[in-house]
């Protein structure tokens, strides 16, 4: 029996990383393959899967070109990707 | 850097002067300014402390600062705001932000002031690191 094999295209984002994300991660900028059609919480939930340490954070956010990112926005190739850990300034 | 008529943000690697920020907001028809420093403080939780270390998403840092001083300007009748942070190393004493907000009667100063640091601290791209003689730790990261 033939079974139908179904590859996803795939997509490698850019993402920039700051504070305890950086220290976690080891690196100021990843790039990292997700499916394309990948959304804001594919993204962080496939990321804590690679570095679970993202786990003890407190949050873990995504910005999407300068902007905090909408719930189930989707990522695209060509957007600039942050990741948010909990910020402090002041 | 950004600035219109009524709003003056800044994310620097400069000193910080009051002087400057409080020129800034400077307008004939304000009767208070309100200005808020937040400064480097020598202990953590009895630990002491050497420096701080700012990291900034500069590009959203600044434009999330701008924001702010829309929301604020929309919620209060302010005549001129500013929002400067620094980044880099700072040591015991230095300034890390000055927020100035000028307006007509001293209420809505108090208002707005209190409005922009404490929003500031939870929606603004931006990391310290606090360095101790024995130690560091990324501020906030962690429950």
């Amino acid at each position: 029996m033939l079974s139908e094999i179904r590859i996803l295209p795939s997509m490698e984002l850019n993402i920039l990383l700051f504070g305890i994300t950086k220290d976690i991660v080891g690196q100021q900028k990843l790039r990292y393959k997700m499916p394309q059609g990948a959304t804001v919480p594919d993204l962080v939930e496939q990321l804590k899967k690679s570095y679970p340490k993202l786990h003890d954070l407190d949050s873990v956010l995504v910005a999407v070109n300068n902007e905090y990112g909408q719930k189930q926005q989707e990522l695209h190739e060509s957007d600039e990707i942050a990741l948010i850990p909990p910020v402090s300034g002041g | 850097m950004y600035s219109n008529d009524k709003i003056s943000i800044s994310l620097t690697d400069k000193q910080l002067q009051v002087d400057t920020v409080l020129n800034l907001v400077q307008s004939d028809g304000a009767g208070a300014v309100d200005i808020f420093v937040g400064t480097v403080r020598n202990n953590t939780r009895k630990r002491t402390v050497e420096r701080l270390d700012f990291e900034a998403y500069d590009p959203m840092a600044v434009k999330e600062m701008e924001k702010l001083a829309i929301r604020a300007c929309e919620q209060w009748p302010v005549e001129k705001i500013a929002i400067h942070h620094r980044k880099g190393t700072l040591y015991i004493g230095d300034i890390a932000v000055i927020i100035a907000v000028a307006t007509p009667h001293r209420q809505a100063a108090f208002e707005a002031c209190k409005f922009t640091i404490d929003t500031l601290k939870q929606t603004v791209p931006i990391w310290k690191k606090e360095v101790f003689n024995d130690g560091e730790v990324w501020v906030s990261a962690h429950p």
